[in-house]
């Protein structure tokens, strides 16, 4: 079925809307960062993982459209079974059915080539990614995964409503925002904006105990190749002490940045 | 096999984060001993480029088009680049950059890498050095694939001058291909950008409420710098979502960064860090922005600031 004659059949039959949102676990943002290894691994060692902000805020999207007009949310990761627990907070944040693709993320072009081999076998009207992650910063699975299914890709959305059969979009520049308008499906890179930090959804204890009965199906990972490898990690070097001015001297601070930072 | 560079303009000006692009694909186009070649769109006249060692300028008009549009810019882009029998894409860290290079490299079946600091650290293989983990980490990465989109990390090479041969073509604009159109575009009032600005002033908490807005947005008038804001200020509605900068908001990359009464916690010093001078003004001593910043003053912003924009409006003979 085509997604137009699925649109028609989405109209006359007034089906819900379909939604995929793609989930990447990152490590808590006040994670100490340290390599493993022979600094060739991130060293997981006390961390604490978390689903990546930007996910979560297209996540509680989703969840609106769900909680206003019925739309069915499925969420989906590409990630060994450690990855389970965020599966299980996504569903008592409401998700109806998660799928995580049994696969160790290699780069976001593997990600983003799982991720479109499973978003073929359905059709879905909305797929959402996070507009970056931010353990890796790649930035780059929305557009990988729109681009192989054929679909428009919206980065940096944060604004996103439905207007009967299309959506009107909204994209933040350098400088200023972007209104648009698109049909169905689309895929758009989530972040704050579309729904604001006072609206994310802290799981109660009914949704908690749902989120145990909610399905969670595990899929074997398509056998193909990354596109990148990372060789090794380092971090930066330590930074020198703060130099202090005392706040009587403002010329002081003015000629340092002036004559020794040259910034001014 | 020349290296091409993508040119983003606003107004008829080429951006200055594009001149860094043009001066760093001249640098990898004098290390492959080949030549580079700059893709503008709808620009009338692209002759400056010759400046920054680009050898041709392709420039693709647009049919009256004035917004940015992926789908066709990357489609543009892709069949340029097959048709010089290219391996190198470079774009900028800017916003339209940063959408366009997943877009652009799954279309030229090649790798991307964002967040790339500093030039190749070989060629073939293909081995980057990028940022990663909001920039509290680096790592270098190797493609697999003898193409490769590069996205240059903004301020992390510099502008060079040298000349190029600075041929002017053109090249048809790629029909598009999905249905997803730009109704309207809202400038914001802010004169300077933070991704375009190379003096960012923020503001946090620690200023009391929206009304004292005027310390900052003073201090940058003079330093003609963009604004900006930790992320409680914009979650509070102080200021415009726009402005919130770290981990979860704007990235910054300037060369002076001045936050006034912001603490430095984690998740902010993460965005901000790659700025090459860092200045604080806070009245805690013990605030950790200290511990990440260049200069400091231990102080009232309240007193501090006003004296800070006096002094800079003689010296700026504003
Ligand atoms: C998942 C997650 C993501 C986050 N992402 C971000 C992000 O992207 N960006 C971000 O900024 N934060 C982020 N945060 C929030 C972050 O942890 C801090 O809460 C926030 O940065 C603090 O903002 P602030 O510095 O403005 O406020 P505060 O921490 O309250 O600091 C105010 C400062 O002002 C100083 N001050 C008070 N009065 C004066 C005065 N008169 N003169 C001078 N100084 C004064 C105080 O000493 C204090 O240091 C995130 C948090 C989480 C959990």
């Amino acid at each position: 079925m085509t997604h137009r004659h699925f649109f028609i059949n989405f109209v006359q039959n007034n089906l819900f809307m379909k939604i995929l949102v793609c989930i990447s676990t990152v490590p808590d943002t006040t994670s100490k960062i340290n390599f493993v290894n022979q600094n060739q691994a991130f060293d997981t060692q006390g961390v604490t993982f978390i689903i990546n902000p930007n996910d979560e805020f297209g996540l509680t999207r989703a969840i609106w459209f769900q909680q206003k007009e019925g739309a069915d949310v499925t969420v989906v990761t590409v990630g060994d079974s450690s990855c389970e627990p965020i599966l299980r907070k996504c569903l008592a944040i409401g998700a109806d059915r998660a799928i995580r693709i049994d696969a160790t993320p290699m780069d976001g072009f593997y990600v983003a080539s799982q991720l479109s081999e499973l978003a073929k076998k359905e059709t879905y009207d909305l797929i959402i990614t996070g507009r970056e992650s931010i353990d890796y910063n790649g930035g780059m699975v929305g557009g990988i995964l729109a681009t192989f299914l054929g679909l428009p890709y919206l980065a940096n959305c944060n604004g996103l409503e439905k207007d009967g059969t299309t959506f009107n979009l909204e994209r933040e520049m350098d400088g200023g925002k972007e209104l648009l308008k698109a049909s169905f499906p689309i895929v758009i890179g989530a972040q704050k904006g579309l729904v604001e930090e006072k609206d994310l959804i802290i799981p109660n204890m009914r949704g908690i105990m749902q989120a145990r009965q909610k399905p969670l199906e595990v899929v074997p990972a398509v056998n193909l190749e990354a596109g990148s490898s990372i060789e090794s990690f380092e971090k930066p070097p330590a930074k020198g002490p703060v130099k202090l001015i005392d706040s009587s001297n403002i010329d002081g601070l003015i000629d340092l940045l002036q004559n020794e930072a040259k910034v001014l | 096999m020349s290296v091409i560079v993508y040119i983003e303009t606003q107004d008829q000006e080429i951006k200055k984060s594009s001149l860094e692009v043009a001066s760093y694909g001249r640098a990898i186009a004098d290390a492959q001993e080949t030549s580079l070649v700059a893709v503008t769109f709808g620009l009338e006249n692209g002759s400056a480029l010759k400046q920054y060692g680009v050898d041709t300028i392709i420039n693709v008009p647009t049919e009256g088009e004035q917004y940015f549009n992926a789908d066709r810019y990357s489609s543009t882009l892709a069949k340029i680049a097959d048709n010089e029998g290219a391996k190198l894409l470079i774009i900028s860290s800017s916003a339209n950059g940063r959408y366009l290079g997943p877009i652009v490299a799954t279309k030229f079946q090649s790798t991307y890498f964002s967040n790339v600091i500093g030039l190749p650290l070989s060629y073939d293989p293909l081995t980057v050095k990028r940022s990663c983990f909001t920039n509290k980490a680096f790592n270098q990465s190797t493609s697999q694939k003898a193409r490769v989109v590069i996205s240059l990390s903004s301020n992390s090479f510099g502008i060079i001058e040298k000349d190029g041969k600075g041929d002017l073509k053109t090249a048809e604009y790629a029909a598009s291909t999905c249905d997803l159109r730009v109704e309207s575009v809202e400038k914001s009032s802010n004169k300077v950008s933070i991704a375009d600005a190379e003096i960012v002033i923020s503001g946090g908490r620690g200023l009391k409420g929206p009304e004292n807005w005027h310390l900052i947005e003073d201090l940058a008038t003079v330093l003609g710098a963009a604004t900006a804001c930790s992320k409680p200020v914009s979650d509070m509605g102080w200021r415009p979502h726009s402005e919130h900068v770290g981990q979860t908001g704007k990235p910054v990359a300037s060369n002076l960064y001045i936050a006034i009464g912001v603490s430095g916690a984690i998740q902010h010093l993460a965005g901000i860090n790659s700025s090459k001078v860092k200045v604080v003004i806070n009245n805690d001593p013990e605030a950790p922005f200290f511990k990440a910043a260049d200069y400091g003053i231990v102080g009232d912003a309240f007193e501090v600031v006003p004296e800070l924009i006096s002094k800079l409006k003689v010296l700026k003979g504003a």
